[in-house]
C-alpha cells in the first residue's frame, strides 16, 4: 500500500473536523455509488448510470475548497460532484429513480442530477458540454463584481472537444475566475486516453497562458491543498487555472460495461483498488496522524451506509411525478 | 405624425433601453463593440455601456454561446449576437442541448434568460453559407422561443419583450431590411411573443407571411385589391409561441389560406402552420392550404439563380387568384 506523503504544510485553518468531513464525504460518494449500482443490478433503476467510484478524492478535494456560493459544472459521471457540493441522499436517489422528490423532479435522472441550491449548475450528458456554461458563470461573477469561483469538471475524453479551447482562450484573455478540472481516469469511454490525446494535456492549457498543474487525484489532501490555493487566487482575479487530476474509475464507462478486458486488464483494476484507493489511503493517514481511530472511521462508514440504505428505501417508496408534469417547465414562467 | 426609423435603429434602441433599465443585460459576440457588427446595428452602444457590457469575442461561436448560457443560468440576461443565421449550425449544442433544456431538466430550478439575435434572408448575393433562413431548425426545439420581426416597429417591441423573457429567445432579423423605415413611437412599448398582427383585413383569402415575407404578402394583397380580391394579411410575429387562434380565425373567415416563409419549404414553418390549419379548420376550407418557402436547394450565388429560390409577389398573387377562382383545389 502506498502511503500518502506526510503533508508538512497542512492547509491553513484545517483541523480534525475538516479532515473527517472530507473522509465522510468520500465515503458518502462510495456508498451512494455502491447503492446505485445495486439498484441497477436489481433492475430497479431506469436506464444506466456512470459510477464515480475510485475518483472520490477529486470531487471532495476540490469541493471542500469551495464555498456554497461557488459554482460547479458536472458531467455524465456526476454523482460524486453532486454529493461533494453538498447534496443530500434522499433527493439524489429519488432523482435516480425518476421520482418527483428528486432534485430535478425526476426529469433529469442520473446524467443531469444536481442540487442547484448549492451552486451545482448541472450534470451534463454531452461530453464537454458544460465548458461554456462554467466559463460563462465565471464571466457573470466577474461582471457582477462577485468573488465566486466556478469549477468546470470534465474528463480526459472531453479534452478532445473543441469547445474547451474556445472558452479557455476567452477565460485567459479576460482573467476569469474559472478552474478547469480535468479528471484523467485513463479512459475515454472504452478507449485508452493515450489513444485519443496527442501531446500533453497540460501543455494545451499552458499554450493559452493558463497556469496548469498535475496532481495525484487519489490523494485528497494534495488535491485539496492545491484547490484551496487556486481558488483563493482565482478570487483575487489571478485565474483561470487548469488542473489535471490523475485518477481511475473502478467501474466501466457505465454500469452496463461489464466485460472490459478488450480495453483494460483485471490486474490493472485490482492494482488501483488495492494500492491507490483514495478512501483507504486517506483513512490510513488519518489514523497514522492520530486524527481518528480505526473505530472512528468504521463508525463513519456504518453511519453513511445506514443513511444510504434508508435513502434508497425512501426513494423506492416515493411517488412518481403526476403525468401532468410532462408539459411542466418546458418554458419558465408557464406552469 | 409618428417618426420613422430604420429596423437597424429600432433594434439598437430596444437594446439600449433595456440595458439602461436592467444592468444584468449585456451584449456578447464578434465585433459587437467598436465595429457595431458588420451591419452597424449596434453602433454607439459600446460608447454608452462600455466594453464590460458590450463584449467583443474571438471568432468562436460555440464558445461565446455556451458562455452566455452559463451567464444566464447565474443571473445575467445576455444578448448573443450571431453575425449570420447560417452560423446557427455552429452553436446547436449550446443552444439546443444546453439552453433549451436546462429549465426542464432541472425540474424548473434553473432558468436561461438569453436572447440570440441573428438574421435570415437571401438575395443579398452572399451564396449558400450566408443566406439561409433557419428559423424552422430552432422552432423545432421545445424550450426555445422564436421571433421574426417584419418591420422596425416589430423589431423594437419584440426585442424588448425577448430580453425580459425568462427563456432563451431566438430573434431572426431580415438582413435586407436593416435600412427599411417604419413608424416607431417614441414612447416605450413591448410586443408580447405569441401575438399575431392583422395587417390588412380581407374576406377572400388569408396570406400569412413571416419576417420580410410580410412584404411579399402585402404586395400581393395590393395587387389583388386592384382586381377586386380582398386578401387578409397576417404576420405571426413569433412562430414559437404561435398565435394559432388568430391564424385559425382568419382561415375560418376567408376559407382560403396561403402561408409564406423564407425557410426551405420542406419540413419548415409553412408546413407546420398549414398542418395546424388543416387539422383545426378543415371543414371550413374551400381549398388546400398552399405554401411558399424557399426552394429546396442551397442558396446559389448567381443572381439569376438566386432570385428563383425565394417566394415572390407574383407567385403569391397568382396562387391567390387561382384559389379564389376555385382552381388548384387538389394541386397543393
Amino acid at each position: 500500500m502506498n502511503e500518502l506523503a506526510p503533508t508538512p504544510d497542512l492547509p491553513e485553518g484545517a483541523n480534525a473536523q475538516d479532515y473527517l468531513r472530507m473522509y465522510r464525504q468520500m465515503v458518502r460518494i462510495r456508498a451512494f455509488e455502491d447503492s446505485a449500482n445495486q439498484l441497477y443490478l436489481d433492475a430497479r433503476m431506469p436506464g444506466l448510470t456512470h459510477m464515480y467510484s475510485g475518483e472520490e478524492a477529486v470531487a471532495v478535494g476540490i469541493c471542500e475548497a469551495l464555498e456554497r456560493t461557488d459554482k460547479i459544472t458536472s458531467t455524465h459521471r456526476g454523482h460524486g460532484h453532486c454529493v461533494a457540493k453538498g447534496a443530500e441522499f434522499k433527493p439524489m436517489f429519488c432523482e435516480l429513480l425518476g421520482k418527483v422528490e428528486g432534485y430535478c423532479r425526476g426529469k433529469g435522472g442520473s446524467m443531469h442530477i444536481a442540487d442547484q441550491s448549492n451552486g451545482n449548475l448541472g450534470a451534463n450528458a454531452i461530453v464537454g458540454g458544460s465548458m461554456g456554461i462554467a466559463t460563462g458563470s465565471a464571466l457573470r461573477a466577474k461582471l457582477q463584481g462577485a468573488d465566486d469561483v466556478t469549477v468546470c469538471f470534465f474528463g480526459d475524453g472531453a479534452t478532445a472537444q473543441g469547445l474547451l479551447y474556445e472558452v479557455m482562450n476567452m477565460a485567459a484573455l479576460w482573467s476569469l475566475p474559472v478552474i478547469y478540472a480535468c479528471e484523467n481516469n485513463g479512459y475515454s469511454e472504452y478507449t485508452k486516453t493515450e489513444e485519443i490525446a496527442a501531446g500533453s494535456i497540460l501543455a494545451r492549457a499552458e499554450a493559452f497562458g493558463i497556469e496548469a498543474h498535475q496532481v495525484d487525484g487519489q490523494d485528497v489532501l494534495a488535491v485539496n491543498t492545491l484547490a484551496r490555493d487556486l481558488v483563493a487566487r482565482a478570487r483575487k482575479g489571478e485565474g483561470p487555472f487548469f488542473i489535471e487530476l490523475m485518477t481511475y474509475r473502478y467501474h466501466g464507462h457505465h454500469v452496463g460495461d461489464i466485460n472490459r478486458l478488450y480495453y483494460r486488464s483485471k490486474e490493472e483494476e485490482a492494482t488501483w483498488k488495492e494500492t491507490r484507493d483514495p478512501i483507504t489511503l486517506f483513512g490510513a493517514w488519518l489514523t497514522r496522524e492520530g486524527v481518528a481511530s480505526e473505530e472512528d472511521l468504521q463508525g463513519i462508514e456504518s453511519a453513511v451506509r445506514a443513511e444510504a440504505a434508508e435513502a434508497v428505501s425512501y426513494a423506492l417508496d416515493a411517488a412518481y411525478p403526476d403525468v401532468s408534469e410532462v408539459t411542466m417547465h418546458v418554458y419558465a414562467g408557464e406552469g | 405624425m409618428m417618426r420613422e426609423i430604420t429596423l437597424s435603429q429600432a433594434v439598437n434602441e430596444a437594446i439600449a433601453e433595456e440595458m439602461r433599465r436592467d444592468e444584468t443585460v449585456f451584449l456578447i459576440g464578434e465585433d459587437v463593440a467598436e465595429a457595431g457588427t458588420p451591419f452597424k446595428v449596434l453602433s454607439g452602444l459600446v460608447e454608452e455601456f462600455g466594453t464590460d457590457r458590450v463584449i467583443d469575442t474571438p471568432i468562436a461561436e460555440p464558445g461565446f454561446m455556451g458562455m452566455a448560457v452559463g451567464a444566464a443560468m447565474t443571473g445575467a440576461r445576455p444578448i448573443v449576437d450571431l453575425m449570420f443565421g447560417d452560423f446557427l449550425y455552429l452553436v446547436m449544442d449550446q443552444l439546443c442541448n444546453q439552453a433549451a433544456k436546462t429549465h426542464y431538466m432541472s425540474g424548473g430550478k434553473l432558468k436561461v434568460p438569453l436572447v440570440l439575435r441573428t438574421n435570415l434572408g437571401a438575395t443579398r448575393r452572399s451564396a449558400a453559407q450566408h443566406s439561409q433562413s433557419l428559423q424552422a431548425l430552432v422552432a423545432h426545439i421545445p424550450g426555445l422561443k422564436v421571433a421574426m420581426p417584419s418591420s422596425a416597429y416589430e423589431a423594437k417591441g419584440l426585442m424588448k419583450a425577448a430580453i425580459r423573457d425568462d427563456n432563451p429567445v431566438v430573434i431572426f432579423e431580415d438582413k435586407l431590411m436593416y435600412q427599411d423605415k417604419a413608424p416607431v413611437p417614441e414612447e416605450e412599448y413591448l410586443i408580447p411573443l405569441g401575438q399575431a398582427k392583422i395587417l390588412r383585413e380581407g374576406r377572400d383569402v388569408t396570406l400569412i407571411g413571416t419576417s420580410s415575407m410580410r412584404q411579399v404578402c402585402e404586395g400581393a394583397a395590393e395587387r389583388l385589391a386592384g382586381e377586386g380580391i380582398e386578401a387578409e394579411v397576417i404576420d405571426p410575429r413569433s412562430i414559437v409561441p404561435l398565435d394559432e387562434g388568430a391564424l385559425l380565425a382568419s382561415a375560418l373567415k376567408t376559407s382560403r389560406v396561403i402561408v409564406v416563409d423564407e425557410g426551405h419549404q420542406s419540413f419548415g414553418v409553412t408546413a407546420e402552420i398549414a398542418a395546424r390549419i388543416n387539422e383545426k379548420a378543415f371543414y371550413h376550407l374551400d381549398a388546400p392550404v398552399l405554401r411558399f418557402g424557399a426552394m429546396d436547394v442551397p442558396v446559389p450565388f448567381s443572381p439569376v439563380l438566386e432570385d428563383l429560390t425565394v417566394p415572390t409577389v407574383d407567385a403569391v398573387a397568382d396562387a391567390a387568384r387561382k384559389l379564389v377562382a376555385g382552381e388548384l383545389i387538389h394541386a397543393a
